[in-house]
């Protein structure tokens, strides 16, 4: 959010109270499920079948919390792991690609380049279920054609590997590139036409300019796309089939259908685990955070 | 141009040449099933197979049930909140937070969560109802499940809200005071400056709406996987389905090809609509 412009304390001084309860009953509410997930996380198996439930369990068990390290058939370090590599290379990728692309859209005058940027926005709206399928088949179709050339299990293989996941990463995210662009625009041109005439190519004054002064929409576009992946559940459901390959969403999923008796201590205590990072980077990087979302919403 | 090239290849090879390969698909016969055999045109016998198959009626129509309540749902409590969120009182900065963490937990976290506190016999709503002498109901059943899973589409408002209250920033103070000074109440400020000056934000929350509601697949797949009796099969599973468990390529290009013209369609009403209400100041 920008600075704020301090809207006037409500007058009349009912109106604040109401206000103030609204507020109150809503924040609890929302607080609720997240309070609910810690204390069944600390709880014994029996304790959660306990009724009336008990919001403070006693005696607590947070040795839940080592255990779930320990499980079976929930690795959670492996798919922590995976998780990792995919979110480090998307993140990478994204980052990199969107912002050479968006830099074209922002600084570069070529013929087309208003429709094609409409282009590039109207693709923000398709939904990832439509085109999902047919995806997958254009990497089956690739993995049929550098087999013809280079073997079965070549390096270029897509399907069984985690490349589907990361690889589109790199040809830029239209969303990222809106954002980045908007960004580009509001940097001096002054800045580059300096480099210029210093005698800079154009890549170099992107590169040695512009991206080290854009380092905070940078920020924004990592960020969400760490959020992204650490979130992403369809991605990998579609293109990962071996448990040994499965990340943090697909191993909780599961676990969780793989047992009967759901032991939702241990379920909750790995939830609370899977959402510890992002909650951690959002109150490191509140403000990146915030006025990234209010960007996307046009600002 | 050389700069925008990455995407020119990626929009190449991961939206046109699909897209237009799922077109081509939905008119052929093309089951993986029988792997020797390639795409076999057929012409619309996909498109007919699909107005006379039930199954996509339901789920189309369920799709379409729990979109008449979540949207609304989630358009007003947005923008509720944000509105109360936006008076200046004490503790805002706490609230604000509060009302924004449930759009940080991984849907797959929350999908847990609310299957525990949806949990019929040990869950947190039945022992609250309880303790008011409500009969508890089940809350993942074939009557609740719906409204249930857009209950708790509500929940993770956060991002929504955050827009809205950019969005307020912009509300011209002076306005408002010129509104007060010619008598106007708080509720009348709201809608005759508040609100107009907000429409483009609201359009914008409306179209991202649409676009996400429309493809909500996640969550009822951890959580109900389509069922009881099919009553939460939402059209993105039945799509998904028929392309990976029964590997039906065609049909389920068919599918893919109508999600995206509805989707059109619908954002395309409400770009039209647009005119009436949007105020671009």
């Amino acid at each position: 959010m920008k600075a704020i412009a301090t809207p006037r304390r409500p007058r009349h001084p009912l109106a604040g109270l109401s206000i103030h309860l609204g507020l109150l009953c809503v924040s609890a509410g929302y607080l609720l499920p997240f309070l609910w997930m810690v204390s069944t996380s600390l709880k014994t198996g029996s304790q959660t079948q306990e009724s009336p439930p008990r919001w403070i369990p006693h005696p607590w068990q947070p040795v839940n919390y080592v255990n779930i390290f320990r499980h079976p058939t929930f690795h959670a370090v492996l798919y922590t792991r995976n998780t990792l590599i995919i979110a480090i290379l998307t993140v990478a990728g994204t980052t990199l690609s969107s912002a050479i692309v968006a830099y074209g859209f922002a600084r570069i005058d070529f013929p087309g380049r208003g429709p094609l940027f409409a282009i590039m926005l109207a693709t923000i709206m398709i939904p990832f279920p439509v085109t999902m399928v047919s995806v997958f088949r254009v990497f089956r179709w690739m993995d049929l054609h550098t087999a013809m050339w280079l073997g079965p299990d070549n390096f270029l293989q897509m399907l069984g590997t985690f490349k589907p996941l990361w690889l589109p990463a790199w040809f830029a995210s239209a969303f990222n590139v809106f954002l980045l662009r908007q960004f580009f625009m509001t940097l001096p041109k002054e800045l580059s036409e300096a480099a210029r005439i210093d005698g800079c190519s154009e890549f170099a004054i992107f590169w040695r300019v512009v991206l080290p002064l854009a380092k905070p929409a940078l920020a924004v576009v990592a960020l969400f796309s760490f959020m992204g992946v650490w979130n992403d559940f369809l991605g990998p459901l579609v293109y990962i089939q071996r448990p040994e390959q499965y990340t943090l969403a697909l191993g909780l999923a599961a676990f969780q259908t793989r047992i009967g008796g759901t032991p939702w201590e241990l379920l909750m205590a790995a939830s609370t685990l899977v959402c510890l990072p992002t909650l951690i980077l959002f109150f490191l990087t509140q403000r990146t955070f915030i006025e990234g979302i209010a960007t996307t919403g046009g600002k | 141009m050389a700069f925008i090239s990455p995407w020119i290849i990626g929009f190449a090879v991961f939206t046109a040449i699909p897209i237009g390969l799922s077109f081509y698909y939905s008119f052929c016969d093309y089951s993986l099933t029988r792997p020797s055999r390639g795409p076999l045109w057929i012409g619309l016998d996909n498109y007919n197979q699909m107005i006379h198959d039930p199954v996509f009626w339901k789920s189309l129509g369920n799709t379409l049930y729990y979109a008449a309540m979540a949207l609304p749902a989630g358009m007003l409590v947005s923008l509720g909140l944000a509105l109360m969120l936006n008076a200046n009182i004490r503790g805002q900065t706490i609230y604000r937070t509060i009302i924004f963490l449930p759009s940080l937990v991984p849907t797959i976290a929350s999908a847990m969560i609310w299957l525990w506190m949806f949990n019929p016999t040990e869950g947190m709503f039945n022992f609250l109802l309880a303790k008011v002498h409500i009969p508890a109901p089940d809350w993942l059943g074939e009557r609740l499940a719906m409204p249930s899973l857009a209950m708790m589409s509500v929940w993770s408002v956060g991002n929504t809200v955050v827009i809205y209250l950019a969005g307020l920033q912009d509300v011209p103070r002076e306005l408002l005071e010129a509104a007060e000074i010619d008598g106007a109440g708080p509720i009348r400020r709201l809608f005759a400056v508040t609100l107009p000056v907000l429409t483009p934000v609201i359009f914008f929350n409306l179209i991202m709406a649409i676009i996400g509601t429309f493809s909500i697949l996640t969550i009822p797949y951890i959580m109900t996987l389509g069922g009881p009796n099919k009553s939460t099969y939402f059209y993105t599973m039945f799509n998904y389905d028929e392309a990976f468990k029964y590997l039906h390529m065609g049909y389920a290009a068919t599918l893919a090809w109508v999600q995206l013209a509805l989707t059109l369609a619908l954002t395309g009403i409400a770009f039209l609509s647009a005119r009436k209400w949007v105020h671009y100041g």
